[in-house]
């Protein structure tokens, strides 16, 4: 009761006409806000203001807003108009403003208005609110992921902007929508350049790291032969993202090699694009912002030939008079730089001492640095100044220094014997931690060079006269014991100076003397067996049980008598076994796997959405991509002067400058002769070519795919980037015309194209490689045309389910699967979809229905819905034509087939009174006026099953009855295919584990046991895609539920024998288990 | 540490089992590193789990702990992240040791320490740590613009300008408007005139007009600008830091330099600053305003300034040139084990001063723990010693060359505890007026734009910075 009342005179206030007391409300609401109170119940008086013509009051209520629209979604749209209104208005800070607002309500409701607001501000003349509209994308994004492609759009327009004020935020939106679409960059990549040193601060940063992962794409390895040399001399790892299966790393150097060798026979030159971003990046280290100077830092350090990344240190080495947390995330990145590149900091090795006022951590990470840079030349100073560290107070600093000794001394062979020395002397410290940490290191160290064992052991042993501390006597025990081959006079010496002093001492130091004992007695018995067995007695009478269990157990195992069981053989072996020297390595070794500066590189380990660094491409991708054309109006493909360009075209153009697929004719064109060129394009053929004709193609280029293979990789992923884009172009195209146009285009384009290559600006090899090229492709033009020219039209299904299964062998060797689209328009046949895609260019029309192209089919099954008996004559099939339903794409597509059996006409065919589970809908098929006697119509329906496999129940009317039907989907229905690359594919698996994993052993039916067929029975049991893998073993498939879109993932991985293994992954378990029975089913069969 | 107690409990025994272990973990941890490789790329990418943004929400924490303003950009994030916080904050002792950077099971966390607040960030997703700090930073930094300190009293007396600063610095967890210029004009510092006006009239802190900055092509300075009297200070301020040991040599000594401006000039000036020695600054750092092309090629620093107050840049002179050391110090501390006691003789005088006088010379010194109180005398000034902090303060003053400053007695110590093994190191201050100890002397300073003659004027001071005797 209290509760509801509490905000009353707030209310009140709120409500008044005053604005001053509004505005003294509103204050007081956000100091709640800010102090984490609950201000919620306030949200109508609220949201009333939010007109309020006072700026201040308005701005406290948008704070208010963004703060608690989520949970008053119904209340918070009273609002929306009014930044609706805001949006038009003449001043550019209102609506950037409102924009900005608008967005951050994160209210699912208002998507496509914030979509359309997006777009509009995209295009707005004041570069400000389009700053706003670049915000505002990954807004949205987050709130709907499934509003990605048209983000996209935006993005890429955005991306075209001029203004340095755009720049930086325009560049975020990309890195957290779409960082994966790289090709987006090229044509604006020098005009980032250039615009770089102007951006503001933080807009550097977002630029300098994205262009970072862009080059490492893009351009060759700088350092290519230096690795060569390096890999050679010292085994060192040289690339960067070296963590791959080891089997894999010899692949890779063999490849490397190669790729060297070539390097060697061709001079490396840098890529002038290189070099700009190199050149424009540099003055950016005398920026203010640390954050900018870590960001150019670890540009150079990833991208810059190694002679020139040495201009960074200085500039790391000034942020260190930084703020304590500056200085803590550039030390760690000192200390992984200074693994690799020693030299760049060793100028700088005084700026690294330490002063006792630093905070541990920061000690530390000093240390580490100094320890990194420890050289030959520089030892001795830096030894004189751990020596003042190891006085410090802190000790777990004075730990960390004496650790730091062990590894000069392992890594620097001239100063070990100091350092044992300087580390025996510190065993008498009085700190146990000193101590201990001493005895550590000097075990270390002893251990890596056996034969100098002796001399220091001695000493050692002598000090158990004086030093008292339990932990070093203990640990001198250990290694006088472990050595004691090594001093035979002395070792049982001691024993007895021990044996004598037994009872007194610690309880660790009479384990280490029964253990110095039992190996003394392995090895010289002769002399200390009375010895040990005096020590022994002592330890069975002691206090302390661990003692006389030890005694007990070691006696029973080293003294042998009758009842010693078989251990006692082994008992030299088991305690002189040989002990690994333990290995001092800096933690920071092999992190600049992550990309320096990031998080994950701080962390040492991989923090969400963190964008790997790929590794250099073997071969440069064509650097014409960044050359940006004046003159827009010329046809492209009459300019392009490599493939490359015409494929970067491809995205590009239909974005910008076709609006109603106007683009069409040469869109085709260029994808016909990319399939033609060669095997990088086998991608680009299959979405546009015309079923057989791609096929073609491929087999004659697939010769010329070996040999390419590497290099294609790469540009195969970036195809797949680009496929949709083209498909939403093409699939508008009817084949009739996109023949026509193909016959036309492929001649001109010859010549032209040649032509072209000699105006072009670009090198002499470059054009001559693509003037070749492009002979080439001329030739495979002429072989297609022919099969194109005499191809018919449409061919009867029977032929192309054969088709399929031709089609599917070759996405085996080609490791690819075309891409079915959710954006195919809807094509009304019966084709499995695989065959959609290919026949996409075939099909006569593509809107209304016509009942010639629907020809039963063997690959989708029919479904009876209505009997001819009770239907009267009037008889109905019913399939899932597994096209995306185009008014609806939650809904699955029902395709239905009357048959009017009887001898008279049916009329008014339509549904009524549908009854549904909650959460269905049903989009009813338009009223058949007339179905006449013995005619077949059919007619589409949409049903959302809500992802279950309930029924949907409704009656079916006829002028004259009504039938009570209903239609019940097979769970394989109720998904659309998506398509995923392989490493997409173990991506997404890996985020499903645990209960969203399915799996089940089976063996395969007999006939069932090749590939193809598996494929094929997988598919057709559940409408999915096929996802290209590396194995043979393994056919995966990918697909999303139609009404949630959570993704249902197949794997059948095959054994010998038959024996198979089926996992699906999905995060609907229900579905799961109802998908693998299907499947099993269907393969088992 | 634990591993040296392992091995010494360990027999031999259990050294092989150890051994075998040890192998066995070897290939253990290899395919561990191959899984984690693998999980690298399996894990799910940036567009599918995370939400998108850099910086999620800030707490603002005091020194006992309780959080006191807390600002959410996206949803709300409990408030119960910072246990984690805490967690780390209470094992890492002194405040100054927690780190920056924390990982929790959904978030990371990362903060800064000013003015004994921390200031915690939420991050779900990958970002540069750095580009968090250093935001971080200049929050900070606005608030002592804005209310002169950066406590936490001030910040809750402002909270809501506090909160509107917030909402204009980050919009969707990125930074929107940092710069000082531009959200002074949009949020109005509070002065006393002001909130006593506005409580008459019920007027804001809220600018009225629009900001233009953000529009214009130089985006730290605002347009209309108009001062009665035109002028543009600079001062020119060197810090050196310097480690030198026990024997006087020195072991390192760099200079940290910065010329802070206060321009007040009228319209859009056109500055250009000139050196006598500018090759003494090889390693520079410019405020956005500064052209730096212009730098590589002249060596002038040309820019058209901020209005106000700024940092227009910071230089850096390492310690691989010769940096002069004002002063020298002779000193001796000893601890005697017999009678519980220890002496100290402190002798300050003037070493490399450029014929300046070194002014507000300070000793400080952080003590062992063991040393229960000091009983010394001053030659000049007074000294002071905290027993709980064990901080012993040498207030010294001017240094008179001619009487060189003494400070010597006996150091009474805990009797029964050993004696310590370090000696304690001086940290001095001092400061020296009309001097940049590197040399670095502004020639001329020319103003292109505008019609108006403005006063000018450069000073210079010299202070030790991190300043540090071995003992």
């Amino acid at each position: 009761m209290f509760s509801s009342h509490r905000h009353d005179d707030l209310k009140e206030m709120l409500d008044s006409n005053k604005d001053s007391l509004k505005l003294e409300a509103m204050k007081r609401i956000v100091a709640m806000i800010a102090r984490g109170k609950n201000a919620s119940d306030l949200f109508p008086a609220v949201v009333k203001n939010v007109a309020c013509k006072n700026i201040e009051v308005k701005k406290l209520v948008y704070v208010y807003l963004v703060r608690y629209a989520e949970e008053q979604q119904d209340l918070a749209l009273l609002s929306i108009s009014t930044f609706q209104r805001g949006l038009k208005d003449p001043n550019q800070l209102i609506r950037a403003s409102a924009l900005r607002v608008l967005s951050s309500i994160r209210v699912t409701i208002i998507v496509p208005i914030m979509m359309l607001a997006i777009k509009e501000a995209a295009s707005d003349m004041s570069p400000y609110v389009r700053k706003t509209a670049a915000h505002a994308i990954p807004k949205l994004y987050s709130l709907d992921p499934e509003q990605k492609d048209q983000l996209i759009e935006v993005i890429e327009k955005l991306l075209a902007d001029k203004t340095t004020l755009v720049a930086g935020s325009v560049v975020m939106a990309f890195e957290e929508v779409c960082p994966e679409r790289i090709d987006l960059i090229h044509k604006n990549y020098r005009k980032l350049c250039n615009l770089l040193i102007d951006v503001e601060e933080w807009g550097q940063v977002v630029i300098i790291n994205m262009l970072t992962r862009y080059a490492r794409t893009q351009f060759l390895n700088p350092n290519i032969n230096e690795s060569l040399l390096e890999e050679g001399g010292s085994g060192d790892k040289t690339f960067y993202g070296s963590d791959e299966d080891e089997d894999e790393d010899e692949e890779e150097k063999e490849k490397k090699a190669e790729v060297a060798a070539m390097a060697k026979r061709k001079p490396y030159v840098m890529d002038p694009d290189h070099r700009l971003l190199l050149r424009n990046t540099k003055p950016l280290l005398q920026s203010r912002n640390a954050a900018v100077v870590m960001a150019v830092a670890q540009l150079y350090f990833h991208l810059a030939p190694k002679a020139e990344v040495g201009v960074i240190a200085k500039a790391l080495v000034r942020l260190l008079r930084s703020h304590s947390e500056v200085q803590y995330v550039v030390l760690q990145n000192v200390a992984t730089m200074s693994i690799k590149r020693r030299g760049m900091f060793e100028p700088y090795l005084k700026s690294f001492y330490i002063r006792s006022t630093d905070p541990t951590q920061i000690k530390v990470l000093k240390l580490e640095v100094l320890t990194n840079l420890a050289n030959e030349t520089n030892i001795s100073t830096i030894l004189r100044e751990f020596q003042t560290y190891i006085k410090s107070m802190d000790k777990d600093f004075v730990a960390a220094t004496i650790q730091a000794i062990g590894r000069c001394a392992t890594n620097i062979s001239e100063v070990r014997d100091t350092c044992l020395n300087g580390l025996v002397q510190l065993l008498s410290n009085r700190d146990e931690l000193v101590v201990a940490e001493s005895v550590v290191v000097i075990k270390k160290l002893l251990q890596m060079q056996p034969e100098k064992h002796s001399d220091i052991i001695k000493h050692m042993a002598k000090l158990t006269d004086n030093i008292q501390v339990p932990m070093a006597r203990a640990s001198i025990l250990w290694l006088i014991g472990e050595y004691c081959e090594h001093v035979p006079k002395i070792a049982p010496d001691v024993l007895r100076k021990m044996a004598k002093s037994f009872t007194n001492e610690e309880d660790i130091v009479k384990l280490q003397i029964i253990n110095l004992a039992a190996k003394l007695y392995l090895t010289n018995s002769k002399q200390t067996k009375l010895l040990t067995q005096y020590v022994l007695n002592l330890a069975k009478y002691d206090q302390n049980y661990d003692i006389r269990d030890r005694a007990r157990f070691i006696r029973q195992l080293i003294v042998p008598t009758e009842k010693s069981g078989a251990l006692s053989k082994y008992a030299k072996k088991l305690f002189l076994a040989l002990k690994p020297a333990p290995v001092l390595e800096s933690p920071f070794k092999d992190r600049d796997h992550f990309q320096l500066g990031s998080l994950s590189h701080l962390l040492n380990a991989k923090a969400g959405g963190y964008q790997e660094l790929p590794d250099w491409p073997e071969a440069a991708p064509d650097p014409s991509v960044r050359n940006v054309e004046v003159k827009e109006s010329v046809p492209e493909w009459t300019k392009c002067s490599s493939r490359e360009k015409r494929k970067e075209k491809k995205v590009e153009k239909p974005f910008y400058t076709d609006s109603e697929g106007e683009s069409g004719p040469t869109e085709s064109a260029d994808s016909e002769s990319d399939s033609a060129t060669g095997s990088e394009s086998s991608s680009g053929s299959e979405e546009s070519g015309s079923g057989s004709e791609s096929e073609e193609s491929k087999e004659a280029s697939e010769s010329e795919e070996e040999e390419e293979e590497e290099e294609e990789e790469e540009k195969k992923k970036k195809k797949k980037d680009l496929k949709k884009p083209v498909q939403e172009s093409e699939s508008e195209q009817s084949s009739e015309e996109e023949e026509r146009k193909h016959q036309r285009k492929s001649k001109p384009r010859k010549s032209e194209s040649e032509s072209e290559s000699d105006e072009d600006e670009e090198s002499e090899s470059e054009s001559s490689q693509s003037e070749s090229e492009d002979s080439e492709s001329e030739a495979e033009v002429k072989k297609k045309k022919k099969p194109a020219e005499s191809k018919p039209p449409p061919k009867p299904v029977k032929k192309e389910s054969k088709k399929e299964k031709k089609e599917m062998s070759l996405l085996d060797l080609d490791d690819f699967e075309p891409a079915p689209s959710p954006q195919v328009t809807p094509v009304n046949t019966f084709l499995s979809n695989s065959l959609v895609t290919d026949l996409e260019g075939l099909s006569l029309s593509d809107s209304v229905l016509s009942p010639a192209t629907i020809a039963p089919s063997s690959t989708l099954k029919s479904y009876e819905l209505l009997h001819r008996i009770t239907g009267e004559g009037l008889s109905v099939e019913y399939c899932f034509s597994r096209q995306p339903f185009s008014p609806d794409a939650n809904m699955v597509a029902v395709q239905m087939q009357f048959t009017n059996n009887a001898s008279s006409d049916t009329k008014n065919l339509h549904i009524e009174d549908v009854k549904l589970q909650s959460g269905m809908r049903v989009k009813e098929f338009p009223e058949i006026e007339l179905l006449p006697a013995g005619e077949t119509a059919t007619a589409v329906m949409g049903i959302d099953f809500c992802d279950s496999t309930q029924a949907a129940n409704f009656q079916l009317c006829t002028h004259t009855r009504k039938f009570f039907v209903s239609i019940q989907p097979p769970v394989g229905e109720l998904m659309r295919p998506v398509f995923l690359t392989e490493n997409e594919f173990k991506k997404e698996q890996g985020q499903l584990m645990g209960m969203n994993e399915i799996t089940e052993k089976l063996t395969l039916d007999v006939k069932c046991r090749n590939e193809h067929t598996i494929v094929q029975r997988v598919t057709t049991a559940a409408n999915l895609s096929r996802v290209p893998c590396g194995s043979d073993k393994e056919c995966r498939f990918a697909g999303r539920t139609v009404t949630s879109g959570s993704l249902v993932l197949v794997t059948v991985a095959t054994k010998e024998e038959g024996a198979a293994q089926l996992t699906v992954n999905c995060e609907k378990m229900v579905i799961g288990t109802m998908l693998v029975k299907d499947i099993l089913q269907a393969l088992t069969q | 540490m634990n591993h040296s107690q392992g091995f010494l409990k360990d027999i031999q025994i259990s050294c092989l089992v150890v051994g075998w272990l040890l192998s066995n973990t070897a290939s253990i941890i290899l395919s561990f590193r191959v899984w984690g490789g693998q999980s690298m790329t399996d894990s799910a990418p940036s567009w599918f789990f995370y939400s998108a943004e850099m910086i999620h929400s800030l707490f603002l924490i005091n020194h006992l702990g309780d959080i006191f303003l807390e600002k959410h950009w996206k949803s709300v994030i409990s408030r119960s992240v910072c246990d984690y916080f805490f967690e780390a904050r209470e094992k890492a002792v002194d405040p100054e040791n927690v780190p920056p950077v924390l990982q929790t099971p959904h978030h990371y966390l990362i903060s800064i320490y000013r003015g004994k607040l921390f200031f915690l960030s939420v991050i779900q997703t990958e970002v540069p740590p750095l580009f968090v700090i250093e935001f971080l930073h200049r929050v900070a930094d606005t608030f002592q613009d804005y209310f002169g300190e950066c406590s936490e009293s001030v910040i809750s007396d402002n909270l809501v300008i506090v909160y509107e600063l917030l909402e204009e610095m980050l919009d969707n967890g990125f930074p929107l408007a940092t710069e000082s210029n531009v959200l002074k004009e949009m949020i109005r510092p509070p002065n006393i005139l002001r909130s006593v006006v506005n409580t008459l009239t019920g007027g804001s802190n809220v600018g009225e007009t629009l900001p233009q900055g953000q529009l214009s092509n130089i985006p730290w300075r605002r347009a209309g600008v108009k001062y009665a009297n035109n002028e543009a200070y600079f001062d020119v301020t060197e810090e050196i830091d310097a480690i030198v040991d026990k024997s006087g040599t020195t072991v390192s000594a760099e200079i940290q330099g910065v010329i802070e401006a206060c321009v007040k000039l009228s319209g859009m000036p056109d500055l250009t600053m000139s050196f006598m020695n500018p090759r003494l600054l090889d390693d520079v750092s410019f405020h956005p305003c500064v052209r730096f092309r212009r730098w590589e090629s002249e060596r002038v620093l040309s820019f058209i300034p901020p209005d106000g107050n700024f940092t227009l840049m910071t230089y850096h002179i390492s310690s691989q040139n010769l940096v002069a050391i004002p002063v020298y110090v002779k000193q001796s501390i000893n601890f005697f084990e017999a009678g519980s006691c220890g002496r100290l003789d402190i002798t300050i005088g003037p070493k490399q001063t450029m014929g300046k006088t070194v002014e507000d010379l300070k000793v400080t010194i952080h003590m062992p723990k063991a040393v229960l109180n000091a009983n010394l005398t001053a030659t000049q000034g007074n000294y002071t010693y905290d027993c709980t902090t064990k901080m012993l303060v040498w207030d010294i003053g001017k240094l008179n060359p001619q009487k060189l400053p003494n400070l010597r007695g006996s150091l009474s110590m805990q009797t029964g505890v050993p004696n310590p093994e370090e000696n304690p190191s001086l940290n001095i201050d001092l400061k020296i007026q009309q001097l940049a100890i590197s040399g670095l002397k502004v020639s001329r300073l020319d103003m292109y734009g505008e019609k108006y003659k403005p006063f000018k004027g450069v000073k210079y001071v010299t202070k030790a910075g991190k300043f540090q005797v071995r003992t």
